[in-house]
């Protein structure tokens, strides 16, 4: 949700303050929602109309912000923005006022009406308003501020606010994603970490390509990545924040670390450590730096991910001859397995919601990205590659982003809906892999 | 690389005095003296040189089965070939990497790589190569000798190499 921030903090990071919250209280009737789970969904058609500006710069800038919000809404798949060579109403001035009738006219269920303004002190300011074509009740009235650089959060932030008003589910636009961008030669592949917002746009590397880098996931605060890289021929697992750029080793381990992600708190890693051939999953407490050992055996037993409230960890192993997907008490305590049909599975990933693992399946030459639920049952293969794997959830538990390699292609990025519709290639500056979706950010 | 080239000619200069003396006939009516190359000894050759695969049945690799870390009787020989290069040269150390096709998960592949690795490191060690020696590292599927996405890429991939490392293990 929004908090109000103070308008100047010594971090000097994105201040976004509520200046306004006019929401008219909703009543039972013929509410406008999205259903995301009725397998008939139609998405909803929806107005956005280019906010309202009086000088050419906020024109500008309103036309961007209507075009970010255009693009994350109709990229959901669950929406239908329609082409605004269509709209009846069309002066800025007057859709502040809308006239109904007209929007119905064209087909749309939901409008959005919005105001830029650009302050002296640099800010830029939106106001925007939600409406029911249908009722012409106001469902959302708010206005966001923040630097003017920073207007495509303000853009992704009004996206979020509607898609929750509108679907009941938190959003996922305002969100980063930190990724493994690849260039040169198959044979000597030089792979960079890279951060870039959701819809692809501020892309920038976070490393030079020197070291191999590998399986980048983000801490629960956005503000740090914990992956793999190869170190003078050691391959360890390091923590990045992201700000400062400063990398820092995590534990003392005499084999190769790997496969880590954060604990739901922050406080732990776990991960894979590799020692005489052997591969287990050791937890570190970040403060304490005290590390237990949570597997013992003699199999590949890798790709650790906890569960939302911390209580469990599903990982994949091969103990069983062929690697299969448990569940396992943050002790190592109860070890279960839970996928028990044919092929491999890998890679699993527990949902910020907690109802479902995502997946990475391998059954004859192909590649599946799936989810199933915690205890194995009602596994739903949602794409399928040459070569896809390694899923990643949005904050919201919604849409899955993995990457795929076509034969004789390179690895890309592609999101999908937990539906399993509307897969969509992510658009990176070069080739890309190992994908991870951050939290929501804050403020 | 001194002293190696030192070590070769007098290696050469060794086997010459002992070898071309029963080869020649000292005894016989013809005076003549026969020469011939000898092959140089094993101390002399580089890594490269003992590796070299055209001259060698064996090379700086052996190759695994798919999603498999056993060692075929191919890699068994290679092994031993490479642990007579490790007794030949005492001072040298070696980096064995493990490395997997394309056709698995990245994270599993890198625990295979370091199974293969060490399944390699253990056959040397057995033959009497001591562990300090010997320095592995895993890959996983980041670095295939070949591109291309077909079986006989994912076979030349899923290999242990061997090269001497100067690290120290």
């Amino acid at each position: 949700m929004f908090l109000p921030s103070p308008k100047s903090g010594p971090c000097r990071r994105l201040i976004l303050a509520i200046l306004l919250w006019v929401a008219v209280p909703a009543t039972a009737a013929a509410q406008l929602t999205v259903r995301i789970d009725d397998p008939n969904f139609e998405p909803l058609p929806i107005a956005i109309v280019a906010p309202q500006a009086s000088a050419g710069d906020e024109r500008a800038t309103a036309e961007r912000i209507a075009g970010v919000v255009t693009d994350d809404l109709g990229g959901s798949g669950l929406f239908r923005p329609i082409d605004p060579n269509a709209f009846v109403q069309r002066d800025g001035s007057e859709v502040l006022a809308p006239r109904f009738n007209d929007w119905k006219g064209i087909g749309a269920e939901a409008l959005i009406t919005s105001r830029v303004f650009h302050r002296t002190n640099g800010d830029v300011r939106i106001e925007f308003r939600l409406w029911d074509v249908s009722t012409g009740r106001q469902m959302i009235g708010r206005a966001l501020e923040t630097r003017r650089a920073n207007w495509r959060r303000l853009a992704h932030k009004m996206s979020d606010a509607i898609y929750r008003r509108l679907t009941g589910e938190s959003g996922y636009f305002d969100t980063r994603i930190v990724y493994v961008s690849e260039s040169g030669p198959v044979v000597n592949r030089v792979k960079r970490l890279a951060i870039m917002d959701q819809d692809g746009a501020n892309q920038r590397f976070l490393t030079n390509g020197e070291n191999l880098v590998l399986t980048p996931r983000f801490s629960p605060s956005a503000q740090e990545i914990t992956y793999l890289e190869y170190v003078g021929q050691k391959p360890r697992v390091y923590i990045l924040d992201i700000d400062s750029g400063q990398r820092e080793i995590v534990g003392d381990f005499a084999g190769m670390t790997f496969a880590p992600r954060f604990s739901p708190d922050g406080n732990k890693i776990v991960m894979s450590m590799a020692r005489d051939g052997n591969t287990e999953i050791f937890a570190m407490d970040l403060r304490t730096r005290a590390t237990e050992r949570l597997t013992r055996h003699q199999a590949i037993d890798t790709s650790p991910s906890y569960s939302p409230d911390g209580s469990k960890i599903v990982f994949d192993s091969d103990r069983s001859g062929r690697q299969k997907i448990y569940v396992m008490n943050a002790d190592g305590s109860a070890v279960r397995r839970i996928s028990n049909r044919p092929g491999r599975y890998a890679t699993p990933v527990w949902s910020p919601r907690g109802d479902l693992i995502a997946f990475t399946k391998l059954e004859e030459g192909s590649f599946f990205i799936g989810v199933m639920r915690p205890d194995g049952e009602g596994e739903r293969i949602l794409a399928q590659g040459y070569l896809a794997e390694g899923p990643t959830w949005a904050p919201n538990g919604r849409v899955l982003m993995y990457y795929k390699k076509a034969r004789g292609g390179t690895a890309q990025l592609y999101s999908i809906d937990l539906t399993g519709r509307n897969e969509r290639p992510v658009e990176t500056s070069e080739s890309a892999s190992d994908p991870a979706w951050s939290p929501l950010l804050n403020n | 690389m001194k002293l190696r080239l030192a070590l070769v000619v007098l290696a050469i200069g060794l086997a010459s005095a002992s070898c071309t003396k029963s080869s020649g006939n000292s005894t016989g009516n013809n005076s003549t003296v026969r020469q011939s190359e000898l092959a140089r000894p094993l101390p002399g050759k580089t890594w490269q040189e003992y590796t070299e695969p055209s001259k060698n049945g064996y090379s700086d690799r052996v190759f695994f089965a798919y999603d498999r870390f056993d060692l075929d009787g191919d890699a068994e020989a290679t092994i031993r070939a490479w642990a007579e290069w490790l007794r030949a040269h005492r001072d040298a150390s070696i980096l064995v990497a493990g490395h997997a096709d394309d056709r698995g998960t990245r994270e599993y592949n890198l625990g295979l790589g370091a199974k293969r690795a060490t399944a390699i490191r253990d056959m040397l060690i057995a033959l009497g190569v001591n562990t300090r020696r010997i320095r592995t590292i895993s890959y996983g599927k980041e670095r295939p000798a070949v591109a291309g996405d077909d079986e006989d890429a994912y076979q030349q991939n899923r290999r242990g190499v061997a090269r001497p490392s100067t690290g120290g293990a």
